[in-house]
């Protein structure tokens, strides 16, 4: 019993623990370098559903989102952005940047069975988003104009599929 | 192994690390923010200079936001700007708003916020509803000057609420 008390004692506990320490703290570093850069640089998004065809597929494209510019306000009408959906701040939603504040946006109210359309004037610090596919997009045309606050980030470039890897070009959805 | 560089070196590896940290903790865990204006008195007094400690985990998947939190949230009009007001409704419930003397609903995915001190607040009662994704913390604790160190208590006004 006492050989076995005289080996614990002859192990180097305080080198092992100095060690451990440091290599937790490495680890730490590391993962808040990832959230660093995670929320405030450039981050990744899975988009599915059909309300950005053809600009983004039915199926999910996994998109890089820049967050730099959303912070700086240089986001602009036409930009693809990711924004928290009004109606569900779990959500995170994808659409595109129709008007500024202060700009005229005129919509069709139901365009697969009227062409009645509606012109409102974009109120200040907000923002009107659309999806592409204005068939099949729950956007700005039913909640309103959103919060310029709510734009989480500008997408600029689709990462998957690897076949269709490129740019999403800002254009308009008219 | 000459001349001061690697103890500039190791001294700036324990800056950018400690950064680092340092915006981790702040966005995931809490934040000291300096109150101004005066439309928190007197649960928070600028006059003071008083520093408001902000939880950020309520923000997490379940928004664990009630009823009579005071909140932080990114202004609808000036996405720069912060501001603290104590959160009145939430999705669902009926307000009675003091000035149009109206009952409205608040609709789905947004809350309704206001000042404590109801005269110079620029609140919800002016701009409306806004969505709860605006939050970015809720207020927990004052934690400077030290003679008004404590919590921040939940309070809410009487008989203009309808709870969902």
């Amino acid at each position: 019993m006492s050989g076995f008390a005289r080996r614990l004692g002859g192990i180097p506990w305080r080198e092992i623990a100095g060690e451990a320490f440091s290599r937790v703290f490495l680890v730490a570093q590391a993962v808040c370098a990832v959230h660093v850069v995670n929320a405030h640089v450039c981050s990744f998004a899975l988009v599915m559903g059909p309300s950005m065809l053809p600009a983004m597929n039915l199926a999910g494209d996994v998109v890089a989102v820049d967050l730099v510019s959303a912070r700086l306000g240089r986001v602009a009408s036409g930009d693809a952005v990711l924004l928290v959906s009004p109606e569900n701040p779990r959500k995170a939603v994808v659409k595109r940047v129709v008007g500024m504040e202060g700009d005229a946006v005129t919509f069709l109210v139901d365009p697969g069975n009227s062409d009645a359309s509606k012109t409102v004037v974009v109120p200040k610090g907000h923002v009107w988003v659309q999806g592409d596919n204005i068939y099949a997009s729950r956007d700005s045309r039913q909640f309103g104009p959103v919060p310029y606050g709510l734009i989480t980030g500008k997408i600029f470039c689709r990462v998957w599929p690897l076949k269709d890897f490129g740019p999403i070009d800002p254009m308009s959805a008219e | 192994m000459a001349g001061p560089w690697p103890l500039l070196r190791s001294f700036l590896r324990n800056c950018v690390a400690g950064t680092l940290v340092v915006v981790t903790v702040n966005d995931r865990y809490a934040s000291v923010i300096t109150v101004r204006g005066t439309s928190m008195n007197p649960t928070l007094e600028s006059q003071q200079g008083d520093r408001a400690l902000v939880s950020r985990l309520c923000l997490d998947a379940r928004y664990g936001l009630s009823r009579g939190d005071v909140v932080v949230f990114r202004s609808p009009t000036e996405h720069r700007s912060l501001l603290v007001k104590r959160l009145i409704a939430l999705p669902g419930d009926w307000i009675q708003v003091p000035a149009a003397q109206e009952i409205r609903q608040i609709p789905v995915g947004h809350c309704w916020v206001e000042g404590d001190n109801p005269d110079v607040s620029w609140d919800s009662r002016s701009y409306g509803p806004i969505p709860l994704g605006l939050m970015q913390g809720r207020v927990t604790h004052i934690v400077w000057p030290p003679n008004r160190i404590g919590p921040v208590e939940r309070k809410m006004p009487e008989g203009r609420v309808m709870q969902r």
